[in-house]
């Protein structure tokens, strides 16, 4: 079964048409990287399926609950809204950190918070958040930041930055998790450690879908590519197909543009 | 001499001292009604507490002292002379003039809560949009949002302004005298007419400097103790 469906999706902003009708599913462990041109409605799509902008028409699922669906009129309800909030991951182009927390803490609160509603939080509060703690640890660790727990995000370089923002967004145990150019903001040399961390995800069969004009990289990691240009889906295959033997003129085009980086 | 001159101004310190903790006592929540006012997407209200703070902040606090003092009085008696009243017109000429000293404090809580509102939405709007946006993809309430991530970075940045702005706000509680309440300035001022003296009015510079020196410290202290992070 798909993990995520996503149909005939649609989202203007006024008379800006920026996805056109989207169709695409996920299988559950798979990485889907999403490449296109400035303007295309990547970050759109991704803010959609993450419900921090609601789309017009169209339906989208989400390990089988229904996150958004234009047809149906029953309204989901605002537990329905969080639980499916929580589902999801994103990444941001910019990071995001919360600026006045360690990275400890950056990684623990929104897990802390989250916790306050358990039957069971009053009495076993002191566990519950050992357990957070040392959850938050081990995923720090994985992104190789052991050393830096106890730091303030402005202490650290922006690869480092990033990589407490990858924890943070795993730390709450998501079912997919969407990067949106997670190494765009990075200086070259920084962005291979975020590229190694996600591989790693990938080795892990984390379910990811990473918005990338790193092309080589897209090639590497991903099971799938969907190209889009102009609010469509041109072309989408497997990344063999897709990258290194596009048949259509546009994905032609917008490749030609990397040659170098192949 | 000298001990009667301190122990007077002392006495007028501590009514200066009077208004500038209730001002703050008052405008510092009031501000923050007027800025989420202000903010508010329901158009009335916005545009009415943008117009309270334009007016307020474009007119002198004296003015303003003048108008709190002696409008209610003015409007009624012309309340009064009207024939034929209907009830609003009969209960207006029934208002009385306030209190000097509750003229003073509504006067200046309304102008610095005005000036306040302006403060903390400038600290409200500089916190960039991403990081309410990682509050809800993280599952956060706006509830929570609020609290535990945004309200800390409001005070970092507000920090500086309201110490600009309180100290204004003492060295302005010297406009009380206009309506002949009785602060230090007005202390210093009746030696003049009684004793001849004028070095009392002199003197008490010496108490707004320690005061204000006082207040600088301790926004310093504030200061260094947000200083361990920055966006
Ligand atoms: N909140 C918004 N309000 C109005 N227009 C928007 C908004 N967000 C995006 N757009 C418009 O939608 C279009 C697609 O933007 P989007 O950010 O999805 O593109 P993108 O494919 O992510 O581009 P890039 O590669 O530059 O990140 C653009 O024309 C943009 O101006
Ligand atoms: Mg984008």
């Amino acid at each position: 079964m798909a993990i995520l469906e996503v149909k005939d999706l649609y989202k203007s902003f006024g008379s800006n048409h920026v996805l056109k009708g989207i169709d695409f599913e996920l299988e559950e462990g798979k990485v889907l990287s999403v490449i296109g041109s400035s303007g295309s409605g990547k970050t759109t799509l991704l803010r959609c399926i993450t419900s921090l902008e609601t789309a017009d028409k169209g339906k989208i699922k989400v390990n089988g609950n229904v996150v958004f669906d234009s047809e149906n009129e029953h309204k989901l309800t605002k537990e329905e809204i969080k639980k499916n909030r929580l589902a999801v991951g994103l990444v941001f182009q910019s990071f995001n950190l919360f600026p006045q927390y360690t990275v400890l803490k950056n990684v623990t609160l929104a897990c802390e918070l989250q916790a306050k509603k358990r039957e069971d939080y009053r009495k076993n509060k002191k566990q519950i958040l050992e357990e957070i703690n040392k959850n938050a640890k081990e995923i720090l660790a994985k992104v190789g930041l052991s050393e830096k727990l106890n730091s303030y995000p402005c202490e650290l370089s922006g690869g480092q930055q990033q990589r407490v923002s990858i924890a943070r967004a795993l730390a709450m145990n998501p079912d997919i998790l969407f990067f949106d150019e997670p190494t765009s903001a990075l200086d070259p040399e920084l962005t291979g450690e975020i590229l190694k961390v996600i591989k790693g995800l990938a080795a892990e069969k984390m379910t990811m879908v990473i918005v990338t004009h790193e092309m080589a990289f897209a090639r590497d990691v991903s099971d799938h590519v969907i190209f889009m240009d102009g609010g469509i889906i041109v072309e989408q295959g497997n990344p063999e197909d897709v990258i290194n033997n596009p048949q259509q003129e546009r994905t032609k085009l917008f490749l030609s543009r990397f040659q170098d980086n192949n | 001499m000298f001990w009667e001159v301190t122990l007077d101004l002392l006495k007028g310190f501590g009514t200066t001292l009077e208004v500038f903790l209730l001002t703050l006592l008052g405008a510092l929540p009031l501000g923050l009604l007027i800025c989420f006012g202000s903010m508010s997407k329901f158009a009335p209200l916005k545009w009415i507490m943008k117009t309270l703070v334009w007016v307020i902040r474009g007119t002198p606090l004296m003015l303003q002292l003048i108008v709190v003092f002696y409008g209610p009085g003015l409007i009624a008696a012309w309340a009064q002379d009207i024939p034929n009243p209907n009830f609003i017109i009969e209960w207006i000429a029934t208002w009385e003039v306030f209190e000097r000293f509750v003229a003073v404090m509504i006067a200046f809580i309304i102008n610095y809560a005005c000036y306040f509102s302006e403060i903390y939405r400038g600290g409200i709007e500089a916190i960039p949009k991403g990081q309410y946006e990682a509050c809800q993809v993280l599952g956060m309430s706006k509830t929570q949002t609020f609290f535990k991530v945004i309200l800390m970075q409001v005070v970092k940045h507000i920090i500086p302004p309201m110490s600009n702005e309180i100290i204004t706000l003492v060295k302005d509680t010297s406009l009380a005298r206009i309506i002949a309440v009785y602060e230090i300035i007005w202390s210093a001022q009746s030696f003049i007419k009684s004793d001849g003296l004028i070095w009392p009015l002199f003197y008490t510079g010496a108490f707004y400097l320690i005061f204000n020196g006082l207040l600088t410290v301790t926004f310093g202290k504030i200061e260094k103790k947000l200083d361990y992070y920055h966006n």
